[in-house]
């Protein structure tokens, strides 16, 4: 049996304020072997990017080594000096994620709109 | 649902994917007992944890070693055992200190038991080798009244 393979697409954004945001739309399980989606992924960003929005709308199942994952990515991110805004987390995960204190590094917003807002704010 | 108590009984192999059968396993059974949604939730996640730390820390990632879930169902309960062959938890699991983790002065990972112990009403590790160890986790359906 085979875990279910993390789906992550990487797309660029121009929210209100103009500064160009990239956005990481998660799908899938994200779980231990969801190294390469996560941290692969985030390593493809480049450095000049200041803005990350990071959309788990399509994520079916999050576990304790997904979530540590998450932290590893934001751990670099605010080396780099990165933002990241987070939106469509289903709402047993945005509890989590509380639960954790991961709310105390990024935001978790209901939606696009009010994550990419978030960057003026 | 018969009030009396009755069991279903499951054997996984040590390999991680397989957990989300026992997580799916309870969430029926708790559907059937008429639990909320929010509470199925709370018990997929504590389940697949102590699942996965069957797998990793109790039997090893050994294939050819299972991973036992039990689960209990009484008339206003949902007891869940998850047993491997290890020595259970060494010592108590901190809660997650998260400034420390974002400056790296304590592991990212190792947030399983303290989801478990945040998502139900009731957990207890028992370890009693060699036999080998269990994790005891219960939800109530009325926790008010316990």
């Amino acid at each position: 049996m085979q875990e279910k393979v993390t789906q992550v697409k990487m797309e660029e954004l121009q929210c209100d304020s103009g500064a160009p945001v990239t956005v990481l739309r998660f799908a899938g399980d994200i779980t231990s072997a969801s190294t390469a989606a996560v941290l692969g992924t985030y390593q493809g960003i480049p450095e000049s990017i200041k803005r990350i929005l990071l959309d788990f709308s399509g994520v079916d199942y999050l576990n304790s080594s997904g979530i540590a994952l998450i932290i590893q990515m934001m751990i670099s991110a605010s080396k780099n000096g990165q933002t990241i805004q987070t939106f469509g987390l289903k709402p047993h995960f945005q509890k989590v994620f509380t639960m954790v204190g991961i709310t105390k590094y990024t935001a978790l917003h209901p939606d696009e709109r009010t994550a990419c807002a978030a960057f003026s704010a | 649902m018969d009030e009396h108590r009755s069991s279903i009984e499951l054997r996984l192999p040590s390999r991680l994917g397989f957990e989300k059968v026992a997580m799916n396993t309870a969430a029926s059974v708790a559907n059937l007992m008429g639990f909320s949604s929010e509470r199925i939730e709370d018990l997929k996640t504590a389940v697949a944890e102590a699942c996965i730390n069957a797998m990793e820390h109790g039997n090893k990632f050994d294939d050819t070693l299972s991973v036992g879930v039990i689960l209990s169902m009484g008339p206003d309960t949902l007891e869940v055992k998850v047993l491997d062959t290890g020595n259970g938890p060494q010592s108590h699991m901190a809660a997650p200190d998260i400034d420390k983790k974002m400056h790296e002065q304590e592991e990212a990972r190792g947030m399983g038991m303290f989801l478990i112990e945040s998502l139900v009403d009731e957990v207890e590790w028992v370890s009693s080798p060699p036999a080998g160890s269990y994790a005891r986790m219960v939800i109530r359906l009325h926790p008010a009244k316990q």
